[in-house]
């Protein structure tokens, strides 16, 4: 159960951080379809970050000493750094929907294709092979938080929410989570929040009451990117040992399917990553997943293909969105782009 | 003459075919710039390095390699100009998919796992029919005619849901692609088409020769010698040319139009929107799973099956050359000519430079991301004109329309700017 709850976390959390990211840029009235892209560039930015740091003599003297507080601020540095880059690689889609008033799907598809084609691009010049990894080490040993990290001793039993929440975890994941709180509550309880979702149900009305339309899509988008390109990074550094390969399994998408399913309000949001989060872990680790501690694993006995469970994750999407399409409100003026002489 | 000339650049079509030039052109010159800054950056590439990978990608097609002094020698290079034309072909075929989807106002980002299901029909009927008691023609026919049902069925579901659940076409053939790419993965996992007669290739589907099933080259090798471009390019042009047909003269063609043109103006006018919606996305579907047959039924490609990670980029390089063709069907032959020839850049730059094959994509995206606003692009061409001549009479070009541009100028000057 332990092992199930945390693995679901570590899909759910980027998943869940992107999600959000799309709801900023679309309650500003921009479609953001780049989100997989900003995504694949934040991991690679952060991961390359990550691997040039571990070059610095101060770096490794604190892996060293086993200075688990400088290691992790060193995680939230590379976070930050990823985030930074997405919201600047995200400029070019305001730039093309905002300034000049371009298709945005074709613009968001457009980012989704360089972002790969660069990065490897980059990494075959750097790596010489198509994967990007760490220097020395594994993003385990560097960045998770153990009982050792922790000065507690390894066979301390910590009960079950302790083993479950302290214990092998990331603080990446207790980071966004936070900033997924803030931000929600940035949304809907400020001014600023107020403005934003404004812009994106009728900018017209908008305009005439003062507010910089453009400015204010350029800043949701710019939080998208920002929060799409360190979710990339912390999807990198949870699932895939901290490796950049011009790949992030279509969780820029699912993320975009989060969030039609969670009908762009942040609670909703984090159920719905819950659940896509729970059936990608299903996906990835069923035959591992014990589920009540009873050293039988059903899942892998009822003898379903494993192709099933990888296929499952996107079935899942295409009914649920089948179910709650009709429900579903997006923010009225998203796609298109403010024009101030339309009123 | 230059009333001549004048009355060209005043033409919707022309100023269209230079705002797509205008596009490649950037998206080149990025390519260059990228390759160039990279290179003085990176020290193992010398400035002479750098200096050739930038050639390689304006003139990689006429590279025939490097002589033995190590300098790149340039010329017509038939191997790679029949290659060229053999790699064209699926992408013919998805662009036009593309841009059909794209003229009933729907973006068809499904091509990809269309391409796959395609694929997977194709190669089990090519392969799983004896040719000792059929005659490989019929398999060919049949396996083509198999592919392009799929591919109709598997698009048709994406839109489907558009039109009867109003779920975003683009989401939907997202996962579409997905599954696609599992389905496939899974039925050849299961099937006995892997090919376990050379032990290194367990990972591939075996060649259709292995049943002597084969696209004949119709002499097409004669010309090009030494590549692997064969009579499937005559059918995808031939298709361009009816879908064409199809799109502007006939009364399916128009109804699929004022579809993209006005969904509820349509509607309004007696044309039944839902069943023209999933009518574009069949039509789309079996466009691109025929350019999934035509590269497998070539009979010297190869199928890696366990493809559940990966969707093919063939699929998705349909986008840009839709775009970059305005959905134009005829265009699309030229734009995907183009697509193919960066491709054998692409390949260039890896076997003869420090550079590899990304940068061409690097290249198509710029071009994409300059397409999203060819509009831009077109009314600056116009409004230059206007300020030229102290007119400011002509019409602004509109993005939807109805009635099509004319059609008589836009192959003339995209063949000769596009091939250079």
């Amino acid at each position: 159960m332990t092992f199930l709850i945390q693995q679901t976390l570590i899909y759910a959390i980027p998943l869940m951080i992107v999600a959000l990211a799309g709801v900023f840029a679309e309650r500003s009235g921009i479609i953001n379809l780049a989100l997989e892209g900003i995504m694949i560039f934040g991991a690679f930015v952060g991961v390359l970050f990550v691997r040039i740091m571990q070059g610095n003599a101060g770096i490794l003297a604190a892996k060293a000493a086993g200075d688990w507080i400088t290691m992790q601020g060193f995680e939230l540095l590379a976070m930050l750094v990823a985030g930074v880059m997405g919201a600047i690689f995200s400029l070019l889609l305001s730039f093309a929907s905002i300034n000049l008033r371009a298709d945005q799907t074709i613009g968001g598809t457009a980012l989704n294709m360089m972002a790969p084609a660069l990065v490897l691009f980059l990494v075959r010049i750097i790596a010489n092979q198509n994967t990007l990894q760490m220097a020395t080490g594994d993003s385990a040993s560097w960045f998770m938080i153990k009982k050792s990290t922790l000065g507690i001793d390894k066979n301390t039993d910590l009960g079950f929410i302790g083993e479950t929440f302290l214990n092998k975890t990331y603080i990446a994941t207790y980071i966004c989570i936070l900033l997924f709180v803030v931000l929600s509550i940035i949304l809907y309880k400020t001014k600023f929040g107020l403005r934003l979702r404004a812009c994106g149900e009728n900018p017209q009305a908008a305009d005439s009451l003062g507010i910089n339309v453009h400015k204010m899509r350029y800043v949701g988008t710019t939080i998208s990117g920002f929060l799409a390109g360190m979710g990339g990074f912390v999807y990198s550094l949870t699932t895939a040992n901290c490796t950049a390969n011009g790949d992030v399994a279509g969780f820029g998408f699912l993320a975009l399917a989060v969030m039609i399913f969670g009908n762009w309000k942040p609670l909703n949001i984090a159920g719905a990553s819950l659940l896509f989060g729970l059936f990608k872990c299903i996906a990835a680790a069923y035959s591992s997943i014990d589920i009540n501690g009873d050293g039988v694993y059903w899942l892998a006995e009822i003898g379903i293909s494993s192709h099933l469970y990888r296929m499952l994750p996107y079935l899942i999407t295409l009914l649920v969105l089948a179910f709650t399409s009709k429900k579903s409100r997006a923010p009225k003026a998203e796609g298109i782009p403010y024009d101030k002489g339309q009123r | 003459m230059k009333e001549k000339l004048s009355a060209l650049y005043e033409q919707d079509g022309t100023k269209k075919v230079l705002s797509s030039l205008i596009s490649i052109v950037i998206g080149l010159l990025v390519g260059g710039i990228v390759v160039f800054i990279v290179g003085l950056i990176i020290p193992k590439i010398s400035l002479s390095g750098a200096w050739d990978g930038v050639r390689i990608i304006f003139a990689g097609i006429f590279s025939t390699g490097r002589n033995t002094t190590g300098m790149l020698t340039w010329g017509f290079n038939a191997t790679n100009w029949g290659n060229m034309l053999f790699r064209a072909t699926p992408l013919i075929m998805t662009g036009l998919s593309v841009a059909v989807a794209f003229k009933t106002g729907l973006f068809n980002i499904g091509a990809p796992g269309q391409y796959l299901m395609g694929t997977m029909v194709t190669l089990m009927i090519a392969l799983g029919i004896p040719s000792t008691s059929v005659p490989a023609g019929i398999i060919w026919i049949l396996a083509l005619l198999g592919g392009m049902l799929a591919g109709a069925i598997w698009g048709s579901i994406p839109g489907l849901v558009k039109a009867f659940l109003n779920i975003n076409e683009v989401l939907a053939c997202i996962m579409t692609n997905w599954i696609a790419a599992n389905i496939v993965t899974w039925m050849f996992d299961i099937s006995n088409f892997k090919n376990v007669v050379e032990n290194t290739k367990s990972g591939y589907i075996y060649k259709t020769t292995f049943n002597g099933v084969a696209t004949p080259k119709l002499g097409l090798d004669k010309i090009f010698p030494g590549s692997q471009v064969n009579g499937g390019i005559l059918i995808a042009i031939v298709l361009a040319v009816a879908m064409y047909i199809l799109i502007n003269k006939t009364t399916l063609g128009y109804e699929l139009r004022a579809c993209g043109a006005n969904r509820h103006g349509a509607r309004y006018a007696g044309i039944r929107d839902k069943r023209n919606i999933v009518l574009s996305m069949a039509i789309a579907g079996a466009l691109a799973a025929t350019g999934a047959s035509l590269y497998c039924l070539s009979g010297n490609t190869e199928f890696f099956w366990s493809t559940y990670q990966s969707l093919p980029a063939i699929g998705f390089n349909g986008i840009p050359v839709a775009l970059l063709a305005l959905n134009n069907p005829i265009g699309v032959v030229f734009s995907a000519i183009f697509m193919a020839m960066l491709d054998i850049v692409g390949m260039q730059l890896t076997n003869l430079t420090a550079y590899n094959e990304y940068i061409t994509d690097v290249i198509i995206a710029v071009i994409v991301y300059l397409s999203a606003f060819s509009l831009v692009i077109r009314l600056w061409l116009t409004g230059r004109k206007n300020k030229k001549s102290k007119e400011n009479t002509a019409a602004i070009p509109t993005q939807v329309k109805i009635t099509d541009q004319s059609p008589d100028a836009v192959p003339e000057t995209e063949e000769g700017g596009e091939e250079a």
